[in-house]
């Protein structure tokens, strides 16, 4: 599995990562010869096996809807590197 | 003996008798950092919190019921949040965070009495098995090869904990596990380390990396240490939807248990091409001590092992890219102004995060992008069950399984940085077990020719830590691992 820059560019415009091109070149080498190595299991049988998506097993438990986290407003709003009246501010999303 | 020196169990006992107190044992571990700080094995030391907490223990000595660990100054992960007391897990991304609450682990410590050292350094989101991807700086190993100065790494992820501990500058630490990450740093450091079974700990507060292999474990100088702090830190919490509601067994009684009659799994799979002489010699050497013991040694296999890690660099990196989304710069952390909120989440992300973690994060990213999903994510998720259900064939003949930790003892700062695979092949004889959820625990059993800690790895079967420990504890008599880091408080 041979990744390009260009498909770089594309996998890291699905990230939201800027990359400069030095390191488009650079990573589309190592994520190939990652993928090339992930490649590997391609070769073994799993006809029939489910998927495992969680070793526990167990029923997800279900639970009063109800507030538990004592946290205030304030104290969530105090890691914001920008907050205003009490809300996260962002750019201009709508024109 | 001096205070930092002792190990959890003695402590607890001196206090308790009120020989020391809390403060004279908090100050000696707070001098102690203070004297290591080359080792760049805490991104935040807090002192006087740490102080403060070890006086109000001292304040009710004597007034009703004692916490387990009552008094005993712990260091804490950097992925483990802390209320008021920044949070970063080893990224930019996240500097001058400081939670709002406390993660469940941590609080069940501070419940049973522990004092805070600090926060210790760690792979940055706990990606990495050499601590050198921190955006805080590497962490040194305490040990040295023997006639060579050169700094070793310590192991990752969690490398701070595992060097504060090696060093004296904390009896015990907390971990995370996601592939290895407290198994092979234990093993580097020659101390002890344990995972305990994917659900025996609550991840509610823990960073997360990936959600269906992280959790939390222990590390201290002796299994006993281990088993005292596993047994504080685990339990259900309502708050993790993966933690189970099981009562936690009272694992230092496990300690006692005699490993006579127990069947020992020796996994022919485990014996790669171009194990060291050294590593198969540690190896045959845990399967003699087991035999002396009165254990049984039997072969068994498990088939899907070459297929772990390549599983591993699937499943992992697919969660990562998703729990990552998070950081963009908007509700907590870093913010690198844009001209749009796009150009903002690319500018934050592309600053505020380091080289491995974008590759993982882009692994994730293409792995569960359309078109590649079934081929790669799905897929993985079915090889990860075949290696799941190798374990369980292999615990019908089988009480533990026994394997070496890690495939070298620690390497140099620098070395294997160039590829990542060659990084990502320390975590071998750890990721099947993650893959699994079993608990493992890497006991120290020797040194290599350079004078360097070697670990074994037993590996048990669900929820079955208290077997894991009690064979743990027969390696450890077994082992007398007497040996000292040339790095280490007084």
């Amino acid at each position: 599995m041979s990744l390009d820059a260009a498909a770089v560019a594309r996998i890291a415009r699905l990230a939201r990562i800027r990359l400069t091109d030095d390191e488009k070149n650079h990573l589309a080498a190592e994520l190939s010869q990652v993928m090339d190595w992930v490649d590997e299991l391609q070769t073994v049988d799993t006809e029939g096996v489910e998927p495992l998506t969680s070793v526990v097993g167990a029923r997800l438990k279900t639970r009063s809807d109800i507030v538990t986290l004592n946290v205030t407003r304030d104290e969530v709003l105090a890691n914001a590197p920008e907050a205003t009246a009490g809300f996260f501010t962002v750019p201009k999303v709508v024109e | 003996m001096s205070l930092t020196h002792l190990t959890i169990a003695e402590s607890v006992k001196k206090l308790e008798s009120g020989e020391i107190s809390s403060a004279e044992l908090t100050e000696a571990h707070v001098r102690a950092i203070e004297g290591a700080r080359a080792l760049n094995a805490f991104i935040v030391e807090t002192p006087e919190l740490a102080m403060d907490q070890a006086r109000a223990v001292d304040a009710r000595h004597g007034k009703g019921e004692r916490g387990v660990l009552e008094g005993v100054p712990l260091a804490i992960k950097d992925l483990f949040c802390t209320k008021g007391v920044q949070t970063t897990a080893g990224s930019k991304i996240l500097e001058g965070f400081v939670p709002p609450y406390e993660s469940t682990v941590t609080a069940n410590l501070w419940r049973d009495g522990a004092v805070m050292l600090g926060k210790a350094n760690l792979d940055e989101f706990a990606m990495g098995s050499s601590n050198i991807t921190s955006a805080y700086g590497p962490v040194e190993s305490p040990w040295r090869r023997q006639g060579d100065n050169r700094p070793l790494v310590p192991g990752g992820s969690s490398g701070g904990s595992a060097a504060a501990v090696a060093a004296r500058l904390a009896p015990g630490a907390t971990g995370t596990d996601t592939g290895g990450s407290i198994r092979q740093p234990a093993a580097f450091c020659g101390i002890v380390g344990i995972k305990p079974t994917y659900g025996r700990c609550s991840r509610w507060g823990t960073i997360a990396f990936a959600s269906s292999l992280d959790q939390a474990g222990a590390f201290a100088r002796t299994v006993e240490d281990t088993a005292i702090m596993l047994g504080s830190m685990a339990g259900y919490d309502p708050q993790d939807s993966t933690s189970i509601d099981l009562p936690v067994p009272d694992y230092r009684a496990a300690l006692g248990r005699s490993v006579k009659g127990l069947r020992i799994g020796i996994p022919k799979e485990y014996r790669v091409d171009g194990m060291s002489g050294e590593i198969d010699k540690l190896w045959r050497d845990g399967e003699a001590w087991f035999r002396d013991a009165g254990a049984e040694i039997v072969e068994i296999s498990l088939p899907h092992t070459r297929y772990a890690l390549a599983t591993y660099y699937i499943v992992a990196p697919a969660e990562c890219s998703s729990n990552l989304a998070r950081y963009d710069g908007v509700r907590y952390g870093l913010r690198v102004p844009g001209k749009d909120l796009t150009e903002q989440y690319e500018a934050t992300r592309a600053q505020g995060f380091g080289a491995e973690v974008k590759r993982r994060i882009l692994i994730g990213t293409y792995v569960l992008s359309a078109g590649y999903f079934d081929a790669y994510y799905i897929k993985a998720q079915k090889v990860r069950a075949l290696i799941a259900r190798d374990f369980s064939n292999a615990f019908k003949s089988c009480d533990l399984i026994l394997t070496p930790t890690a495939p070298s003892a620690a390497f140099a700062l620098g070395e294997k940085t160039d590829d990542p695979i060659a990084m990502y092949l320390n975590d071998v004889f750890t990721v099947p077990a993650s893959l699994a959820g079993l608990p493992g625990i890497s006991v120290p059993a020797g040194l290599d020719s350079s004078g360097l800690p070697l670990g074994l790895q037993l590996i048990g079967r669900p929820f079955d830590e208290e077997t894991v420990f009690a064979g743990a504890a027969a390696l450890e008599k077994a082992a007398v691992f007497t040996a000292v880091p040339q790095i280490m408080a007084v």
